[in-house]
């Protein structure tokens, strides 16, 4: 079974992106499951979904120590997260700050050391700079794809199972720009 | 078979479809929006319709029943509370054609202000209840209860959580039942409660709850998995049987989908058949005490968490002693500021609280985004309980303390919750003497759960135009004197607005009319 959890901050659209993923494991045979948050918890809060794929799926929740990828489309939300990855697995951290509401305020201050934390503490981490990326692609809204296109190198779907996932799932007029930012993350070259 | 990846929520949907659902009801909230939502946008053959609040859905419901359709209502779970008086009489009645209640419970309180435990309801109101456990089992049992409901002449409640509603998992899609709708047939013994019909309605439901525990014992809803060992056998329900499942491949299991009316002769098999018997399932210990009331013994609540909702992990360390903190070192550098949900930039409630807060006043407050404004940097909250509580609150303070405390105090609720339930306690406000002030917070939508349309926005779930409930004309029609329609960015006008307002010794309703910032 494989595990993969999407974490962000509400808005920045982690629900599509497992969505995609669903869709291009249910297709290659496989019982997927998922877990999200709506509500509340999304005004400007912490979301993250869970999302599961394998031969049998029970828990729609990932438990701790078990989660093959944490993609985190925030970085003070990596922080959060770390007790779900497993032993072998992987994260993968976009270098955006979301300043939540006690930073904002001035009651508290954003972590300073994350990346250089994080690189002392987990084998396997990587942090991307998607910001050329989306300005290129003249959105930010399409973050979540371009994170889903990095994740996408590390697991066992082809080119075109991702495509045809894609396309069944975005809207006609967000295709083109989504189908684009999902090629831009799998090009984009990692550097550890 | 087409195979399509789903929400809970909208395999609930797909069922009722699938099922031949006529009439479907809500009053939004998390998480049970997406159930209407979905119904509204892909099933257009069913009448869909967002009620002013539960109590109205679950009787508009009633009513498509008893008049021979097959209707649905769906709420949440303190929704259930506000249409409970409905429930537990047309618990007497019955049906006519299938009336299926969807009821989302919220453990960990995720969107909700408590973790009430709604299988209680079930027990108390006398109405089947069974509980589904994935996408797949949303949508069967969806339909099932449909099926249930017309068979035994009972309303059916479908009970999810919020691991089941905001889950997505493979469902299978099939084609629809066409299923008339029936016509209705007078027969005022079923469909009076008078007291002298209530009573031989009240026999002839416990007879049905016989039949339905029989059913209960053998439907396949209730099902014993006999594990590879029999040592350990586990009773649980809805998202606990999958942690279950995960944690404790090898035990014996007795899979509940039917929690009411329970199955006595398979829970007495499976004790008989294990040698200790656990009870795992999210907050109360319902079946548990059940278990224990037949005369078996079995371990619950002793190692299983009653407060918030569980986890995968928290059933392998309560089963299997194995602990998951986490294989990597703290973060301990600086503290992890935490991201509590907060208004948006340029939220309309902002500039509300900011001037209520400069003024220093008591507010009791009510359910929406707005709640948020209890929490820093606005912290201009002070009380808050349930739809519609803030208004009878206020004039509570009143009450307590004389007039004096509506010189410093106001009620504020949103729209879309003013509908629901604070027009009565208007009315109570004005006619028990208060002089208190409320304030609307009209921002042209249900905001907090996804900008659904309620009676004063002139628009249906389905689309359609409708009258747009004037809320300045029906404060007037409560007999308040006092109404002011205002937009509250502009912070200076709103301010001398609200001081005049509190300070005025009679009733008053401030409209505070600006369209929240996430519509377009």
């Amino acid at each position: 079974m494989k595990n993969v959890i999407f974490a962000g901050v509400g808005g920045q659209g982690v629900i599509l992106a497992s969505k995609i993923l669903m869709e291009v494991a249910m297709n290659a045979g496989y019982d997927v499951k998922e877990s999200e948050v709506h509500g509340m918890a999304q005004r400007g809060g912490s979301v993250d979904c869970n999302v599961r794929y394998g031969e049998k799926v029970y828990s729609p929740l990932i438990p701790r120590e078990e989660a093959d990828f944490i993609v985190s489309l925030e970085m003070l939300e990596v922080l959060r997260k770390l007790d779900y990855l497993a032993p072998a697995g992987k994260l993968i951290v976009n270098r955006e700050k979301v300043d939540p509401a006690p930073v904002q305020t001035g009651a508290m201050k954003y972590p300073s050391d994350i990346e250089e934390w994080v690189g002392k503490n987990v084998k396997n981490a990587v942090f991307v700079d998607t910001e050329a990326i989306l300005k290129e692609l003249g959105t930010r809204k399409a973050l979540n794809i371009v994170m889903l296109g990095i994740l996408s190198k590390d697991l066992e779907f082809t080119g075109e199972q991702w495509e045809a996932a894609i396309r069944s799932l975005v809207k006609e007029k967000f295709l083109d720009m989504n189908l684009k930012a999902f090629t831009m993350g799998r090009e984009y070259k990692e550097t550890a | 078979m087409e195979k399509k990846v789903l929400l809970g929520n909208e395999a609930i949907a797909r069922g009722a479809y699938e099922a031949g659902c006529h009439v479907a009801t809500a009053y939004p909230g998390t998480p049970s929006t997406e159930i209407l939502e979905t119904i509204a946008r892909d099933y257009r053959d069913i009448k869909s319709q967002w009620s002013p609040n539960e109590k109205v859905a679950l009787e508009v419901a009633a009513g498509a029943s008893v008049a021979g359709a097959r209707a649905l209502a769906a709420m949440k779970h303190v929704g259930l509370n506000v249409a409970a008086d409905p429930l537990f009489t047309f618990s007497y009645t019955g049906v006519n054609g299938g009336f299926v209640i969807i009821n989302a419970d919220d453990p960990m309180a995720w969107s909700s202000q408590n973790e009430q435990d709604n299988r209680h309801l079930a027990r108390a109101a006398k109405v089947p209840m069974i509980e589904p456990s994935s996408p797949q089992e949303c949508k069967d049992f969806t339909k099932l209860a449909f099926e249930i409901s017309e068979k035994y002449d009972r309303p059916v409640i479908v009970r999810i959580t919020t691991r089941i509603a905001h889950s997505q998992g493979i469902v299978t899609i099939e084609p629809k039942q066409d299923v008339p709708v029936k016509p209705f047939v007078r027969n005022f013994k079923k469909y009076v409660m008078l007291p002298v019909h209530a009573r031989p309605r009240h026999v002839f439901i416990e007879e049905q709850h016989l039949k339905l525990k029989e059913y209960s014992d053998t439907s396949g809803l209730n099902r014993i998995e006999w594990g590879k060992s029999k040592k350990r056998g586990i009773i649980t329900d809805s998202v606990a049987y999958q942690y279950v499942k995960e944690a404790c491949p090898d035990d014996s299991v007795l899979k509940i989908g039917m929690v009411w009316p329970m199955p006595d002769r398979l829970i007495r098999e499976f004790a008989a058949g294990v040698e200790t018997l656990y009870v795992v399932e999210e907050l109360d210990p319902f079946i548990e005490d059940y278990v224990k009331a037949l005369g078996i013994p079995c371990t619950g609540k002793e190692i299983i968490p009653i407060c918030f909702e569980l986890t995968p992990e928290i059933v392998d360390q309560a089963l299997n002693g194995r602990a998951h903190p986490g294989k990597y070192p703290k973060y301990e550098t600086e503290p992890i500021p935490p991201r509590p949900p907060a208004l948006c930039k340029g939220c309309p409630h902002g500039f509300v609280f900011s001037v209520l807060g400069k003024l220093d006043l008591i507010v009791n407050g009510d359910i929406g985004c707005y709640t948020l404004a209890a929490l820093p940097p606005y912290s201009a909250m002070h009380t808050q309980g349930c739809m519609g509580a803030g208004i009878g609150m206020h004039l509570g303070m009143e009450k307590a303390h004389g007039p004096e405390m509506a010189r410093r105090s106001v009620a504020v609720i949103g729209d879309s919750t003013f509908v629901h339930s604070g027009i009565t306690p208007l009315i109570d406000l004005v006619y028990n003497r208060g002089t208190g002030t409320v304030i609307i917070l009209d921002n042209r939508g249900t905001a907090m759960t996804g900008h659904q349309d309620h009676p004063a926005t002139g628009k249906t779930l389905m689309g359609e135009e409708t009258h747009a409930l004037d809320l300045e004309l029906l404060a007037k029609a409560c007999g308040v004197k006092r109404v002011v329609v205002t937009d509250p960015k502009n912070m200076d006008e709103f301010e001398r607005i609200v001081r005049e307002e509190v300070a005025a010794p009679e009733p008053s309703v401030i409209i505070s009319k600006r369209k929240c910032i996430l519509m377009k």
